[in-house]
């Protein structure tokens, strides 16, 4: 991460002031994964404890429990600390199980294929 | 000073500059295998001068993040506070995020304040640099 010595933590990208605080990261495919944060490198590699997906479909979410994860820093995007005191969702969003959430996750993949499909014919039929 | 190199790569599309600021005093020796070395330690040192102030970082998903920036490292990692989302409505998860550290691989483009970049010593360094040093 930097060459920061001991006493530098606080001006430094280390990311020790996050340990054990309750952290969202941000994954290249787009996951989001919560938990805390336990154990990190200089590539990002992080240890979550306690991690959850967390889900969200439009104004629906859901919270998966996955366990102790280790993540490969090539795939973090973004590690946010979350703050305890501020709402987590605004709150129009609905908590719902887990296979509602895979439904709508479904639907959605389904929505965008077929808008994909129809420009695609779309634009086979534009001859400008 | 032994600069340790790595893989990562940092593009910028926007105003490509070279800036060395800390690095005027010092000889350099030109050597092959600082090569390409150099400039990433150049935008590391401007990033450092830049620390304190409000920049967007532009993310390669699209996600805009406003904020302090308040650390960035050798392989242009940077780190966030008071930080905002520019689409916050499209972002629900980042609401109670305040703080947060950004991987520098995934970054698209930072924009910075327009009195944040003295052009004066920009065009020095970037002569310098394009001379070979």
């Amino acid at each position: 991460m930097s060459w920061a010595g001991p006493d530098d933590i606080f001006l430094s990208t280390s990311l020790a002031t996050y340990l054990d605080k309750k952290l969202i990261v941000l994954l290249r495919d787009g996951r989001k994964l919560l938990g805390l944060l336990r154990s990190f490198d200089q590539f990002a590699n992080v240890v979550l404890e306690g991690a959850c997906e967390r889900v969200i479909v439009g104004n629906l979410y859901c919270d998966i429990p996955l366990g102790l994860y280790v993540i490969r820093g090539e795939n973090v995007v973004l590690i946010g600390e979350m703050d305890s005191e501020k709402e987590e969702l605004p709150p129009h969003m609905t908590a719902v199980s887990a296979a509602e959430i895979k439904r709508a996750q479904k639907a959605e993949r389904e929505a965008t294929d077929l808008k994909g499909s129809m420009r695609k014919r779309m634009e086979f039929l534009d001859f400008d | 000073m032994k600069i340790k190199l790595t893989s990562a790569s940092y593009s910028v599309r926007s105003i490509k500059f070279s800036f060395c600021s800390n690095l005027l005093a010092k000889p350099r020796k030109p050597s092959l295998f600082l090569g390409r070395g150099i400039e990433i330690i150049l935008f590391f040192s401007y990033f450092k001068d830049l620390v304190g102030r409000e920049v967007t970082v532009e993310l390669k998903n699209d996600l805009a993040i406003r904020g302090t920036l308040h650390s960035v490292d050798q392989y242009l990692n940077i780190k966030l506070e008071n930080t905002r989302v520019v689409d916050q409505d499209k972002y629900p998860h980042m609401l109670s995020v305040r703080n947060c550290f950004i991987r520098g691989s995934v970054v698209r483009y930072v924009q910075l304040p327009p009195d944040g970049v003295d052009i004066e010593l920009l065009h020095d360094a970037t002569r310098r640099e394009a001379r070979g040093g």
